[in-house]
C-alpha cells in the first residue's frame, strides 16, 4: 500500500466537518437566540457537504 | 497500514454492523418522529389554555395555587395512592402530579395528572396509548423494561464500534481520492460504496455523540441508582436507622418548598421526589433545583427536606456521572435548539439510514466473497470490486 495521499490530506475535510459539528451541538445547548443560529449554521454543514459532492463530484 | 491490520479493522467493522444494523434501523426509524414529538403532540392534543399564561409553574408568583392543595387535587382523583412525583414547567402555569399504589410501584402502574396551578384545576391525564408513546417505548426499551434498555445500550456501544472501524477503513479506501468523490455511473455497488463512506464519514461527530449518548441514557436506571445509593444516603445518613415514613405523615410541601429555596435562592425547581421512591430517600421530599442560566438549568441540585417536620437536611450539586446522564438527554433528542435544529437532527438521522442500508447492500450483495476481495475491495477505493 504505497503512493496515494498523506492521512492529513484524507481526514483535513471529514475532521473540519467534525468540529463544525461539535460547534454546533455544543452551541445551542449554552444559551438561545443567537447561539441556536450559530448552532444551526454549523449542523448545516455536513448536510451541505453532501449536496456539494452531488453536484461537483459526481462521475 | 499492513494489509494483514486492515483485515482485522475490516472483521471488526463487518461484525459490529452485522450485529448492530436491524436494532439502529429501527431506533432511526422511530427516533426521525420522535424528534418532532412536541409539534406532533400539538397538532394531535392542542395545548390547554392557561389561567396565567407564561407564568411558571416553577416559580412563586403571586396566584399560583399552594402545592399542598394540588396534591390533595391530585389525590382525591386517585383513592388510595401515594404520592411519587411532581414536577413543574418554566414557561406555563402546567405541571403534572404522579400517583401510584406505592411510593415503590413500577412506572406501569403510576398515573400522571396535568393540572393548571394558576387555576386549580384538572387538565387531564398523560397519554400513555398514543402512537407516540407507543414509539418512545419501542426506542427506549422494546418494551422489556431494564434488560431492553440494557441491550439496545449494548447495540449502542456495537455502533460506535462499527464507526470507528469504518473510520479507519476510510483512509485506506480515500488514499486515489477526493474527499467527496461520488463515481454513480459505473456500478450499482461502487455508487453505494461512494455514498457510504461520505454520509459515514460526513455525520460521523453526529453519529458518535447521539449514539454515545443514547448508551449513557441506556444506563440512566443503574446510574441513578447508584446515586441514589451512594450520595443521596450520605446526605441523609441521620437518617439511615429510621424506617419508611407513613404517607399519612407527609407533612406540608409548600413549607418544605420554602425551607428549600432559602437554601437555594434565585433557583426554581424541576421536580419532586416524594419519600420511597427512585429519586429520595425513605424520609424526605428531594427537591430538584434547576440552575438559572440556559446550560446549568439542565444541572440538578437536590435539596433534601425532612418530610415530616419540614426541616432543610442537605443540598448538594449532581456528581458528574448524573450530571453528564443530564446533558446526554439534549444531546440524544436534538430537542435544545428550536424547530431548524430538529431539521437538521432528522437529515443527520436520514443520513444515517442511508449509511445503515448501503452498508446492508454492500454486505448482502458480496456475501460470498471471499475476505480478501474485500479488504482489495476497500485497499483499492473501489475500483477493484469484490468479485463473487
Amino acid at each position: 500500500m504505497k503512493g496515494g495521499r498523506p492521512l492529513r490530506a484524507i481526514f483535513a475535510m471529514p475532521l473540519l466537518i467534525a468540529l463544525a459539528t461539535l460547534v454546533g451541538l455544543v452551541a445551542a445547548l449554552t444559551g438561545d437566540g443567537l447561539r441556536d443560529a450559530a448552532s444551526w449554521i454549523a449542523l448545516a454543514i455536513p448536510v451541505l457537504a453532501v449536496c456539494w459532492a452531488m453536484r461537483i463530484r459526481t462521475g | 497500514m499492513r494489509t494483514s491490520s486492515l483485515r482485522a479493522w475490516f472483521l471488526i467493522h463487518k461484525w459490529t454492523s452485522i450485529l448492530c444494523t436491524a436494532f439502529l434501523l429501527m431506533l432511526c426509524l422511530t427516533g426521525l418522529p420522535l424528534i418532532f414529538h412536541e409539534e406532533i403532540d400539538a397538532v394531535t392534543a392542542p395545548p390547554p389554555v392557561y389561567g396565567m399564561p407564561g407564568t411558571g409553574s416553577s416559580g412563586d408568583a403571586p396566584g399560583l395555587v399552594p402545592l399542598d392543595v394540588m396534591l390533595a387535587k391530585a389525590l382525591a382523583a386517585r383513592p388510595g395512592e401515594v404520592p411519587v412525583f411532581m414536577a413543574f414547567d418554566n414557561r406555563d402555569p402546567g405541571m403534572t402530579v404522579t400517583t401510584a399504589p406505592a411510593p415503590d410501584s413500577p412506572d406501569g402502574d403510576m398515573t400522571v395528572q396535568l393540572f393548571d396551578r394558576s387555576t386549580g384545576e384538572a387538565i387531564g391525564q398523560v397519554d400513555e396509548d398514543g402512537v407516540m408513546h407507543f414509539l418512545l417505548q419501542l426506542h427506549t426499551d422494546m418494551f422489556l423494561g431494564l434488560p431492553g434498555m440494557l441491550f439496545l445500550g449494548l447495540m449502542g456501544l456495537l455502533f460506535v464500534a462499527a464507526i470507528v472501524s469504518g473510520v479507519v477503513l476510510y483512509a485506506p479506501f480515500m488514499r486515489k481520492l477526493r474527499f467527496g468523490t461520488l463515481r454513480v455511473t459505473r456500478s450499482k455497488r461502487l455508487k453505494w460504496l461512494d455514498y457510504h463512506n461520505l454520509l459515514g464519514i460526513v455525520a460521523l461527530a453526529w453519529t458518535l455523540v447521539v449514539g454515545a449518548t443514547g448508551v449513557i441514557n441506556s444506563f440512566a436506571t443503574p446510574i441513578n441508582r447508584y446515586w441514589q445509593m451512594n450520595e443521596l444516603a450520605e446526605m441523609t445518613r441521620a437518617y439511615a436507622g429510621k424506617g419508611e415514613l407513613s404517607p399519612s405523615r407527609y407533612g406540608s410541601i409548600d413549607r418544605a418548598m420554602a425551607a428549600a429555596r432559602r437554601e437555594v435562592p434565585g433557583n426554581n425547581p424541576q421536580f419532586i421526589g416524594f419519600p420511597g421512591g427512585a429519586f429520595s430517600s425513605r424520609h424526605h421530599y428531594a427537591i430538584f433545583f434547576q440552575g438559572d442560566t440556559p446550560l446549568t438549568e439542565r444541572l440538578l441540585t437536590p435539596a433534601l427536606v425532612d418530610a415530616e417536620t419540614g426541616r432543610f437536611t442537605a443540598a448538594r450539586p449532581m456528581p458528574w456521572y448524573m450530571q453528564a446522564l443530564a446533558l446526554s438527554q439534549p444531546l440524544h433528542f436534538g430537542d435544545y435548539g428550536g424547530l431548524p435544529l430538529k431539521t437538521l437532527w432528522a437529515l443527520l438521522t436520514a443520513f444515517t439510514i442511508m449509511v445503515l442500508g448501503s452498508g446492508l447492500y454492500l454486505w448482502l450483495g458480496k456475501r460470498r466473497a471471499g475476505i480478501d476481495a474485500h479488504v482489495r475491495e476497500v485497499e483499492t477505493g473501489g475500483t477493484l470490486e469484490a468479485a463473487e
